[in-house]
């Protein structure tokens, strides 16, 4: 092309030459009769623009030839476009845009996006309603705010979506308003997730995804978090009826509404922590009330109605730990509560037994022999398990350690325990619960158990060898490593000589097995076997040691008085009043007392009943138990005590110097694995480490006290 | 006032840093005043002595004053007065007879309520009724008769409450040195009788608790 000299085209000729071109452009828009541009009459009109835009000046008419089209241009939208859109309306209206859309974007969006919005907002509205739209089209619409912004949301989100929230708002706020009078509680929440459901649905069919969050946002704010208070208490439909009625499926609706809603769990679980609550306080009201309908001399036994009150608290704790991981999908919160809310109750008691004795009882009436509720072995593992899950909401887990401990001591001594794996089983329980110290002493008195079964077989090997020493007698010992065990007084009994001699022997055995070992004997805790020879048959008594030894002394006289059987004896008067009423007043009289009567005094005189019988040829002499709840509780008491003194000494030998209420504060956090010390329990141990010059108060601050070393 | 005892202090120190004739004298007439209480054999004025030097003062030997002039005196032992307490005391407030001794009692009594005097003077009180050695506490009734003498004439409604608790419960049978001094910060600090400013989660002595407790049961 090089040489060839350009003609200048002068502006006139060539707008003329545009024009042109320009009129058959808009015939076509308009759709009136006209051939399509060719390629070269588009390659004409091209090139003159770019020629007449490139020449030399004064002959560059770019600015002049950008003016005209404009003017041209804004000619075609004002009297041919705009009308036509404007005389239409609705949905006609929205198709005429996306007709003339693919025109004139960016000029027809400026002007019209105003009524799009307004007329799409309706559309929702009417959607709402229940009314069927087309979705295609609107999602056709909305696109168009969100192409216009190039790749930002600016455009959509300022020229439509906080219209549709604004909206979305206003209409959920009349509809909530209505459907909180009208609907129950249940409806109203099938409603709400109804409508979120449609919501989330709207923006799947043409909603830009990022308005989803904002939307449900509006929404749940208008049905729920503005009507929570109202909604969850509603008095016959409520949180509290629903709870109260089983209502598990509108009870899961609730949560997974509420979920969403900042702080909208709390009071659900807090209706749930009330409920809980009182549903338990209601059984040991239960509980109570049938223990004060007991015969007053049953009233000390834990019977047959704590059985079923440990097995009700079970029950109801099954029920609701199903509500929150069903109901509540395991949230943390409804944990809690449900925690919070058994403590309460949990640490009640009934009638003067402490939960962690009856806790402690459930348990020795599983495992001991001849349960009375003939429960498979899967049944009792299953409760042992449950039982051990309880004791967590139990404060006074050292209480029921000791009863416990009572309990597991008789059931391995008297030979009442049912099963050795059960036994073992709930230990490890126990351990997993609340540690290994919890349970070592525990695990001695089983293990304690399994050895001396082996000792017994030594023990008769060693008889068998040196028959001189043979007592004449059979005899078993148990030895119990002190500390295991639960403390037993000790007294020193007069025993029998036979019984002496048995004791020789034992010792006498034992010295060849162990060095340096102390054997102290608790005849309290021992069983005989004697033959008593009666007039009609003789028969074999099964009595305590204690009472063996007290029938023994018949072999001697005919007739002893009550104060010649206490210095033979050499025991408490409790303990032979104990004994001879379990001789002469019960079931069994073995002796006669004078005078008859129902209780001893000390003036009784006592005589061998030579003329008793029985059906049987073996009968058990029964020695009630002395109440060991007294002596349990205040063990406990002295070595919480003990371990008050220590954590006190601990926390202050570390710290040196420390606030009252601080140090009460951490006192209670190391001690609530085992027990929950009451204050004043604290600041008795304080003043008494006080005392002892462990301690002393600041000289100018009586709130703060300092370690002595 | 304050000045003018502070003066006579002053003049006091003066007066023995130079032993001059008068002070010899004093303390002559001091140790003759002594001499005439005092037993022979002990060389010590005992209960007996000091029976009579009360009713020479003309006071009863429980009186307040008594035990201000044992803490004068800084006397040790209950119911004892050595030759080196005597002078002590008697040479600070210059006292050489029955009739200055009385004399001196109400200086002797402003002296003990100053409050930098008076917290001294409380726990002296309380060592004093330790007559045993290694005795830690005092019995209810020496407490309540103890805290009737040292607290009465300031906090009299407090101290009648106190005493009337004391007697009336059983879960404490003496008081230890630290009850003692919570029973003297209880009439300074709490508000009588309203206790509004009472708060069981400090570090108040369990049997001032159980008082408050007491307190406010018999109130309502």
């Amino acid at each position: 092309m090089a040489g060839q000299e350009r003609r200048t085209i002068d502006l006139e000729e060539g707008w003329a030459f545009m024009q042109k071109g320009i009129t058959k452009l808009k015939n076509i828009l308009e759709g009136k009769p006209e051939p399509q541009f060719s390629s070269e009459d588009y390659m004409m009109l091209y090139t003159t623009i770019y020629n007449m835009c490139t020449q030399k000046p004064p002959h560059d008419y770019s600015q002049q030839l950008y003016d005209k089209y404009r003017e041209s241009f804004e000619e075609y939208i004002t009297s041919m476009v705009l009308p036509s859109l404007r005389e239409k309306h609705d949905e006609f209206m929205l198709r005429e845009l996306v007709q003339r859309w693919s025109n004139h974007k960016v000029m027809i969006y400026q002007e019209i996006k105003g009524q799009v919005k307004d007329a799409v907002i309706a559309l929702i509205d009417k959607e709402r309603e229940g009314e069927q739209i087309d979705r295609g089209l609107l999602k056709n619409v909305l696109d168009i705010f969100v192409e216009i912004g190039l790749g930002q949301m600016e455009c959509y989100e300022n020229d439509f979506e906080d219209f549709l929230l604004k909206d979305t708002t206003e209409y959920y706020s009349v509809k909530a308003q209505s459907w909180i009078l009208e609907d129950s509680c249940p409806d109203y929440m099938i409603k709400a997730e109804e409508c979120l459901k449609r919501e989330k649905e709207r923006v799947g069919h043409y909603l830009h995804i990022s308005s989803e969050q904002k939307l449900l946002e509006k929404v749940q704010n208008e049905l729920l978090a503005q009507y929570a208070t109202p909604l969850l208490e509603k008095e016959h439909s409520g949180c509290s009826a629903l709870l109260r009625d089983d209502k598990v499926e509108d009870l899961s609706r609730m949560y997974r509404l509420f979920s969403k809603i900042s702080r909208g769990l709390e009071p659900i679980s807090n209706m749930f922590k009330t409920h809980v609550t009182n549903e338990g306080t209601a059984l040991v009201k239960q509980a109570e009330d049938s223990a004060s309908n007991k015969k007053p001399e049953k009233k000390d036994i834990v019977g047959m109605q704590e059985q079923v009150f440990v097995w009700k608290i079970i029950e109801l704790h099954d029920k609701y730990v199903a509500y929150v991981t069903e109901c509540f999908q395991g949230h943390t919160l409804f944990h809690k509560a449900l925690k919070e809310a058994f403590e309460v109750f949990c640490n009640k008691g009934v009638s003067g037994s402490s939960s962690a004795e009856l806790l402690a009882t459930f348990c020795d009436n599983i495992l001991k022999k001849g349960c009375s509720e003939k429960l498979s072995d899967e049944a009792i593992e299953d409760a042992l398990e449950k039982v051990v899950r309880m004791l967590a909401y139990i404060s006074d887990k050292d209480l029921f350690a000791e009863f416990y401990r009572k309990k597991l001591a008789r059931r391995l001594l008297f030979d009442k325990s049912a099963n050795d794996e059960h036994e073992r089983s709930i230990l490890t329980k126990l351990k997993q619960q609340c540690g290994g110290q919890f349970t070592s002493k525990m695990e001695g008195m089983v293990t304690d158990l399994t050895v001396a079964r082996d000792h017994q077989t030594k023990f008769e090997e060693f008889v068998a060898g040196h028959p001189e020493l043979n007592p004449g007698i059979d005899l078993a010992v148990t030895v119990l490593t002190t500390g295991f065990w639960p403390s037993y007084k000790t007294f020193d009994i007069n025993l029998p000589a036979e019984m002496v001699k048995c004791v020789e022997v034992f010792k006498e055995f034992y010295q060849t097995r162990t060095k340096h070992r102390k054997l102290t004997w608790i005849y309290s805790l021992g069983t005989c076997n004697i033959n008593a020879k009666f007039d009609a048959k003789p028969i074999e008594l099964i009595v305590t040691t204690y009472q063996a030894a007290l029938l023994l002394l018949f072999n001697g006289s005919d007739r002893l008085s009550y104060s010649e059987i206490v210095t033979q004896l050499n025991l408490s008067d409790d303990d032979v009043v104990r004994l001879l009423h379990s001789l002469s007043c019960a079931k069994y009289k073995i002796l006669n007392k004078e005078p008859a009567s129902r209780s001893i005094s000390p003036n009784d005189v006592f005589e061998f009943n030579s003329k008793f019988t029985d059906r049987m040829r073996r009968i058990k002499v029964p020695l009630p138990p002395v109440d060991e709840k007294k002596k349990v509780v205040e063990d406990v008491d002295k070595d919480r005590r003990y371990a008050i003194d220590a954590s006190i000494v601990r926390i202050m030998k570390s710290r040196k110097v420390m606030g009252h209420q601080q140090l009460v504060a951490e006192c209670v956090e190391q001690l609530s694995r085992m027990f929950k010390p009451d204050f004043k329990a604290i600041k008795k141990r304080i003043e008494d480490l006080i005392t002892r010059d462990y301690l002393e108060r600041d000289k100018d601050n009586a709130n703060t006290y300092k370690y002595l070393a | 006032m304050r000045r003018a005892s502070k003066k006579s202090l002053s003049s006091a120190a003066t007066a023995s840093a130079g032993p001059t004739k008068a002070v010899s004298k004093e303390v002559e007439r001091i140790d003759q005043f002594f001499y005439t209480y005092a037993d022979n054999s002990s060389v010590m004025i005992d209960p007996e002595g000091i029976e009579t030097l009360c009713s020479h003062l003309e006071v009863p030997h429980t009186d307040v004053r008594i035990l201000m002039l044992a803490w004068k005196m800084g006397c040790e032992k209950q119911g004892y007065f050595t030759l080196d307490e005597w002078r002590a005391g008697l040479k600070a407030l210059r006292a050489d007879s029955i009739s200055k001794l009385k004399k001196a009692f109400p200086e002797l009594v402003q002296e003990v309520t100053r409050p930098s005097n008076f917290q001294d003077f409380y726990i002296y009180a309380f060592r004093y009724c330790l007559t045993e050695d290694k005795k830690k506490c005092i019995e209810i009734p020496v407490a309540c008769e103890l805290l009737n003498l040292v607290l009465g004439l300031q906090f009299r409604p407090q101290v009648d409450k106190l005493s009337n608790y004391l007697k009336y419960q059983n879960d404490y049978k003496v008081i230890n040195m630290d009850q003692w001094m919570g029973f003297m910060r209880f009439c300074n600090e709490i508000n009588f009788p309203s206790l509004d400013n009472y708060d069981s989660d400090l570090a108040w002595p369990l049997i001032l608790d159980n008082f408050v407790e007491w307190l406010r049961e018999n109130k309502s």
